[in-house]
C-alpha cells in the first residue's frame, strides 16, 4: 500500500519529465489550449528560432475574446480584431491545431469549448494563455493559465518549467439556502481567504454542497480560483463527472471509456492523504454574494452595507477608500438599492445553460427595466444552441434582454461589447478591476445570474429572493 | 542560448501606491488587441495616465522627477488578475528592469521572470522605508541585489525574497527556461507514450 496521495500530488508525479538545474520541473502537459490573444506572438517566437510545434495533436484552438456578439460577419469591422482572427487562422491552417472556429458550430470561450468537446478529462494537465483555465480543474484536471512565453513552450515541447504548489482543501459543509448559486461560494470564498489567500497554493474543493454540485456548478467554483490566488483549483472526479464526459466527440467510447473511468476514479484523492492545510465553510452561512469594490475579494451579502474608511484595519483603508471612490458608493450604506446601467449575462463563469435556464424560470413574465440595457451572451455555440431549443432565447429576449452570439464579450471588452462612462454593470463575469469593462470609469458589481436577472428587472442591485419571492429557509 | 545574467539591477525607483495592481490596470485589454509586444511600452497604466481626452493626468510614474526609473516599487498581490504578458511586457518596454513589491500574483511572476524582468518581494515596513527614501529623493539608486537577495538604497538595507528556481536561473542566465525544456524533448516524448492521449476524437 503506497502512501495516501492528493490527486494533485498524483498527477504532478505522473507528469513530472524531469528536474530542471534551478530545481523546477519539467512538466508534461497533456492538452493545450489557444485562442486569439496569447497565442500569436508565441507563433512569432517559434518562427524567429526555427522551431515547430511538437505535438500539433494536443493542441486545441477556438476564437473568442475579440469576436462580435451582435454580428458575425467578416471582415471585423475592428481592423486590429479582424487581423487577429486572421493571424490565428494562418498559425493553426500551418501548423496542422484542430481549430473550432466560428462557422464550426462548437466555437465558444475556450473554457467551454474543451469541456463540451469532452477535451476536458480527469487527471491530466492542462494550460491554457488565460487566467480563466483553472475552470477544467472542475473535472479533476491540473489546469492552469500561462503566459506567452509559456505558450510557445508547451507549443515547442509540450512541457513547462514549473514548481510545484501546495494543497488546500476548501471544504464546504451542508447545504445551500435557496437562492444562493455556486457563484455565491466562491465569492463566499474569495472574501473569506482573500485574493492572494490562494498565493502557492492549488485549491481542492469538496464537503456536502461539492459533492451535489453539477459539473456546470463546479467549473463556475473552479473558474474563479484565480481571482483567489490560486493558480489552479479542483474537484475530484466522481459519477457526475463520468455522467458529463459520457459520450462527448474527444471520450474513449467502447472498452476504452471503462479503462478511463477506471483510471479517473483512481486518481481521485485517497483517504486520508496530506493536505498543506484545511478550511471549512458551512453551506448554510453563504447568502447572495455581491462585490462592492475593485477585486472579487471586496464581496458583501447582499443584506450587509458598503465597508466605511474608518471601520477598517489602517492597513486597508487605502484600498477601501479607493474603491468608494471609483464606484462612487457612499460608505456604511447598503449595497441594496444601488442604480444599475447595464446587466451583462454570460462569460466563462457563469455562460452556460443552466445558469440560463435557473434566470430564465424567473425572468418569465418580467420585464428589464428602462433604465437597463441587457444582453444574454450564451458561452458558446452549443450553449446558445440548446438554450434555443428549449426556448430560453425567447424568455431572455421577451424580458427585453439582447440574445447575442457566443464568445467574451463584455467580461473583458476586446470586443465592441463595452461599458460607457462610468455605467454600472450588474454582471455574472469574474472581474470587477478598474475598466475591466472597456471604460476607464466603468464599474462593475460581480454577482449570481439570478441576481443580474433582479438587478436588469429592477434596475437596482436587489436581492433575488425579495424580487421573485423565494424563501430564504433551508430546505429540510 | 546564451543569455544574459542578472546578479543585480541598478536604477531610480517610482513608487506605485495600492496593493493588488492587476494586469488589466497595468495593460487595458484593448492593448491586447495585436499580434506581436511591439510598441506596448506606450500601453503601460494608459487608463491611469490618461483622462478620457487622452490627456496626460500627472501619474506618478509621469512626474518628471522620477523619469528614467527602472525599479518599480508596490504593495502586495502585484499582477494579479489576467495570465497576460502583456503587462510583465510592457514594464520592460516602458524600461523596467525589476519590480520589487511586498508579493506577486504567481503567473505574472513567472512571465516576469521568463523575460528577466526582475521580482523581489520586500516585506510592507520595507516598502515603506524604501518609498520614503525614493520619494526623499528621487535621484537615489536601488540596488536590487539577486544574488544576496536584498534591495540597498543608499544607508538602507532590506531582505528580499525571491524564490530559489527565479534566483539560479537569473543567476546562471537561463531565466528564459525554453533552452532547457527542448533539451529534454527525448524524454518528454517517451511520457508522451507512456501517457497517451486523452483527447482523441473517435
Amino acid at each position: 500500500m503506497t502512501e495516501p496521495r492528493n490527486l494533485y500530488q498524483k498527477v504532478w508525479r505522473e507528469h513530472a519529465v524531469r528536474t530542471l538545474r534551478n530545481g523546477q520541473t519539467q512538466l508534461f502537459i497533456d492538452t493545450h489550449l489557444i485562442h486569439e490573444v496569447t497565442s500569436p506572438q508565441a507563433f512569432g517566437m517559434l518562427r524567429d528560432r526555427g522551431l515547430s510545434v511538437l505535438m500539433p495533436e494536443r493542441t486545441f484552438a477556438t476564437v473568442d475574446h475579440i469576436v462580435p456578439t451582435h454580428t458575425r460577419i467578416e471582415p471585423f469591422e475592428d481592423a486590429l480584431a479582424d487581423e487577429m482572427i486572421r493571424e490565428l487562422r494562418k498559425n493553426i491552417a500551418d501548423h496542422g491545431i484542430r481549430f473550432f472556429d466560428l462557422d464550426s458550430g462548437d466555437q465558444g470561450i475556450v473554457h467551454m469549448v474543451g469541456p463540451e468537446q469532452g477535451i476536458t478529462q480527469p487527471g491530466t494537465t492542462i494550460a491554457c494563455g488565460d487566467s480563466h483555465t483553472s475552470t477544467h480543474g472542475a473535472f479533476g484536471a491540473i489546469a492552469f493559465g500561462i503566459g506567452t512565453s509559456q505558450v510557445r513552450d508547451v507549443l515547442a515541447t509540450q512541457t513547462l518549467a514549473m514548481s510545484e504548489l501546495r494543497v488546500r482543501r476548501i471544504e464546504v459543509t451542508g447545504r445551500l439556502r435557496p437562492g444562493v448559486y455556486a457563484k455565491d461560494v466562491i465569492l463566499h470564498i474569495i472574501r473569506t481567504l482573500g485574493v492572494k489567500g490562494g498565493l502557492g497554493y492549488a485549491y481542492e474543493y469538496g464537503g456536502d454542497v461539492v459533492t451535489r454540485m453539477s459539473m456546470e456548478e463546479r467549473m463556475t467554483v473552479c473558474n474563479m480560483s484565480i481571482e483567489g490566488g490560486a493558480r489552479c483549483g479542483y474537484v475530484n472526479p466522481d459519477d457526475t463527472t463520468f455522467a458529463y464526459l459520457q459520450g462527448r466527440p474527444f471520450v474513449p467510447g467502447g472498452a476504452a471509456w471503462d479503462e478511463a473511468v477506471a483510471r479517473w476514479r483512481a486518481v481521485a484523492s485517497d483517504p486520508g492523504c496530506h493536505y498543506d492545510d484545511v478550511v471549512t465553510i458551512r453551506g448554510e452561512d453563504i447568502a447572495p454574494t455581491v462585490t462592492w469594490g475593485l477585486n472579487p475579494g471586496q464581496a458583501i451579502s447582499i443584506e450587509q452595507d458598503v465597508p466605511t474608511v474608518e471601520g477598517a484595519a489602517a492597513g486597508e483603508r487605502e484600498a477601501i477608500a479607493e474603491a468608494l471612490a471609483h464606484m462612487k458608493l457612499a460608505p456604511g450604506a447598503p449595497i441594496k438599492g444601488t442604480k444599475v446601467d447595464v446587466a451583462f449575462f454570460g462569460s466563462c463563469t457563469n455562460g452556460r445553460v443552466s445558469d440560463f435556464i435557473e434566470a430564465a424560470r424567473y425572468l418569465e413574465g418580467r420585464r428589464v427595466s428602462p433604465a437597463v440595457t441587457a444582453i444574454a451572451v450564451p458561452g458558446s455555440q452549443h450553449v446558445k444552441a440548446e438554450c434555443e431549443r428549449l426556448g430560453l432565447d425567447r424568455v431572455f429576449k421577451a424580458a427585453g434582454f439582447e440574445w447575442r452570439d457566443a464568445g467574451c464579450s463584455m467580461c473583458l471588452a476586446m470586443n465592441p461589447d463595452k461599458l460607457v462612462g462610468d455605467q454600472l454593470c450588474a454582471s455574472t463575469s469574474n472581474r470587477n478591476f478598474k475598466g475591466r469593462q472597456g471604460s476607464p470609469t466603468g464599474r462593475t458589481v460581480l454577482m449570481s445570474p439570478v441576481m443580474v436577472a433582479a438587478a436588469a428587472v429592477t434596475g437596482e442591485v436587489s436581492d433575488a429572493r425579495e424580487v421573485f419571492g423565494v424563501s430564504r429557509e433551508a430546505v429540510a | 542560448m546564451e543569455l544574459r545574467q542578472i546578479r543585480e539591477v541598478r536604477g531610480r525607483a517610482v513608487p506605485l501606491p495600492g496593493d493588488d495592481i492587476d494586469t488589466d490596470r497595468i495593460v487595458p485589454a484593448r492593448y491586447l488587441k495585436c499580434v506581436t509586444f511591439d510598441g506596448l511600452g506606450d500601453a503601460l497604466f494608459y487608463d491611469e495616465r490618461h483622462d478620457a481626452q487622452g490627456e496626460p493626468t500627472g501619474h506618478v510614474i509621469d512626474e518628471p522627477r522620477y523619469a528614467g526609473a527602472s525599479v518599480l516599487l508596490s504593495g502586495s498581490n502585484f499582477g494579479c488578475g489576467s495570465s497576460r504578458e502583456h503587462a510583465p511586457q510592457s514594464l520592460a518596454r516602458a524600461g523596467f528592469e525589476a519590480v520589487v513589491a511586498e508579493s506577486f500574483a504567481e503567473i505574472f511572476f513567472g512571465n516576469a521572470t521568463t523575460l528577466g524582468l526582475v521580482c523581489a518581494a520586500v516585506a510592507p515596513e520595507a516598502r515603506r522605508a524604501l518609498t520614503e527614501a525614493v520619494r526623499a529623493d528621487p535621484t537615489l539608486e536601488l540596488v536590487v541585489d539577486v544574488d544576496a537577495r536584498q534591495v540597498r538604497a543608499g544607508s538602507l538595507t532590506v531582505d528580499a525574497s525571491i524564490p530559489d528556481s527565479a534566483r539560479e536561473a537569473l543567476l546562471e542566465g537561463y531565466w528564459d527556461p525554453l533552452g532547457e525544456l527542448l533539451e529534454g524533448v527525448p524524454q518528454v516524448e517517451a511520457v508522451s507514450r507512456r501517457l497517451g492521449r486523452p483527447a482523441a476524437a473517435a
